[in-house]
């Protein structure tokens, strides 16, 4: 098989792993649109990494990580509903970034990073993808119990000597990261699906946190092997096959009857 | 008006004596020490006499322009059971997320040991639809949580069956045994539960009364909730306080119940539907409707000084 697919599968397959148990806590905590915050603001991370001549993954990751600080805080203070502010947060910085290309000499092909271009994946750039994936997913691991206590109920979680903000920042920051080295796989709009479907996919089946974490990754993994596979075969572009496949196995996740 | 004249069998050395209806410096007392603390943020430091587990000092809180509690004190000893009641608005939640150092006051002093086990209950948890988890999932997230503990803690609160069962599909009673289960888990020896009863109906408003009465007895541990369920609360407490942004009145259920700034606030029909509630059984239910003995509830006489 050609090198460029098992790089796509190596990439994609490590980026479904972790966006298993991740996305469990989007959807559990209903941060999908915190996600879709972060993506967008990947494009202006990109068009900071052109012009600043940076690192391109890294300056992606510094700018996801900076605006989920900067969340944060804003959420803190309080003078906006949480999803106006996020809407503001992600369509503006989704504009600097296309307004900020366009200061750029570089003639970059904007579809690939709307919508993604696994198949392009440099060694260079699995590296980042393994590296970024494999720390989140330990880090998850590491603190699952108390992702979850907060996610249950933070201020029983806070009385128990938990500390709260903390573990919100670090939940967050481990989003921006995952969002940000999987821009490639999937693309800026596109990165959201990857992490909600698998869960929504898993969670029928599941009957413990754990087991739908773990189902959502299996179901991750499904879809990546088979957008890939529908990619190689019709010649359909890889991301969007990815999520269709996901989104199919969704649909026949709500047909087959519940065993549990 | 609410003119506070407090209980003379209560707790608390000083009375409430509140003249007006309160905003902050019109307290003829002491002005100049409203004035001097009311920005300063709240104090934490261990208490010095070992039977008092919590101590609020003074406790002012206010949200933008408004005043919500104005100088509130509050102490709970061992073996203590304070209530705190009042309408809606009048600031119960926010003492106890005070207390629970969720909040933090604007003046006054937070006293407890820092070492304090606390089981806390939430007024109320919501459990996303889509996150499947059980009854012994959920209580093994408590820290240090173990299984013998979760079935004694389970066993402890009549809700034994419910270990497997999904955090969702349980019915209003069920869900606050379960978390009565988790406020459990610590040890505790000081319970705060912020509306034990919410979601329950009449008879198992009653039962979960008698239940939280055992287990001060049985632990020895300080107990303070909030409660709308004045008719029944009165007869499993020691202490009334009688909260309305301020301390309307407080002291021993019966002599609040008598109270005027009491009947002021509840309206005197109302407090008198409210009567306390005396009534004892001699035996109690579990969720099943299986009879379970208990001690009778004479016996937490002895430990009310203790």
């Amino acid at each position: 098989m050609a090198d460029f697919i098992v790089r796509a599968l190596v990439a994609g397959l490590m980026l479904a792993l972790v966006a298993g148990p991740l996305g469990c806590f989007i959807v559990w905590r209903r941060m999908a649109y915190f996600g879709d915050t972060l993506a967008h603001s990947a494009l202006l991370g990109l068009a900071l990494g052109l012009l600043l001549d940076i690192n391109m993954q890294l300056a992606v990751i510094v700018v996801c990580c900076t605006l989920a600080l900067g969340l944060v805080l804003m959420e803190k203070n309080k003078s906006l509903a949480t999803d106006t502010l996020l809407g503001i947060l992600a369509h503006s910085s989704l504009a600097l970034g296309l307004v900020m290309l366009s200061f750029t000499n570089v003639q970059i092909d904007l579809m690939a990073y709307l919508f993604g271009d696994l198949l392009t994946v440099s060694t260079a750039e699995l590296i980042w993808i393994a590296a970024g994936s494999c720390s989140a997913l330990t880090i998850l691991v590491l603190f699952w119990n108390r992702l979850l206590a907060i996610s249950l109920h933070q201020e029983l979680a806070q009385v128990e000597g938990l500390d709260v903000t903390r573990l919100r920042l670090l939940l967050m920051l481990i989003m921006a990261l995952v969002v940000a080295v999987s821009m490639k796989i999937v693309g800026v709009l596109l990165i959201t699906s990857l992490m909600i479907i698998p869960p929504a996919t898993a969670r029928r089946f599941a009957t413990s946190p754990e087991q739908m974490a773990l189902g959502a990754s299996i179901a991750g993994c499904v879809a990546v092997a088979g957008g890939i596979t529908a990619s190689w075969f019709l010649d359909t572009p890889t991301g969007p096959s990815i999520v269709v496949v996901s989104a199919l196995l969704f649909i026949f996740s709500n047909l087959v009857r519940r065993t549990a | 008006m609410f003119l506070g004249k407090c209980g003379q069998g209560g707790l608390h050395k000083g009375c409430y004596d509140i003249p007006h209806i309160d905003v902050v410096g019109r307290d003829p007392a002491s002005p100049l020490k409203q004035l001097l603390t009311l920005n300063t943020p709240s104090i934490f430091r261990p208490v010095t006499n070992p039977d008092v587990l919590l101590d609020l000092q003074s406790i002012s809180y206010g949200f933008g322009t408004r005043q919500i509690l104005t100088n509130i004190s509050v102490q709970i000893k061992r073996g203590q059971i304070v209530t705190l009641i009042g309408p809606n608005g009048a600031g119960k939640t926010t003492l106890i997320k005070i207390a629970m150092r969720l909040l933090q006051a604007h003046a006054g002093q937070v006293i407890l040991n820092p070492n304090l086990r606390i089981g806390y209950m939430p007024q109320r948890l919501h459990v996303d639809a889509t996150m499947p988890i059980s009854v012994t999932r959920f209580l093994l997230l408590a820290p240090h949580a173990q299984r013998q503990n979760i079935t004694a803690a389970l066993a402890e609160v009549g809700a034994s069956d419910l270990h497997n069962s999904r955090l969702q599909e349980l019915s209003g009673g069920e869900m606050q045994r379960v978390l009565l289960a988790r406020a459990l888990l610590q040890n505790p020896q000081l319970l705060v539960l912020d509306e034990p009863t919410q979601g329950v109906d009449l008879k198992g408003q009653a039962e979960l009364y008698r239940l939280i009465t055992q287990i001060r007895d049985r632990h020895r541990c300080g107990v303070l909730m909030v409660s709308h369920d004045l008719h029944l609360v009165m007869s499993a407490t020691d202490e009334v306080i009688c909260l309305n942004q301020h301390v309307c009145c407080h002291g021993h259920p019966e002599q609040v119940s008598n109270d005027p700034a009491y009947l002021e606030l509840f309206g005197k029909t109302g407090a008198a539907a409210m009567a306390v509630y005396t009534h004892h059984h001699n035996h109690s239910h579990d969720l099943t409707g299986a009879v379970i003995n208990e001690q009778h509830p004479e016996s937490r006489e002895q430990h009310n000084n203790g």
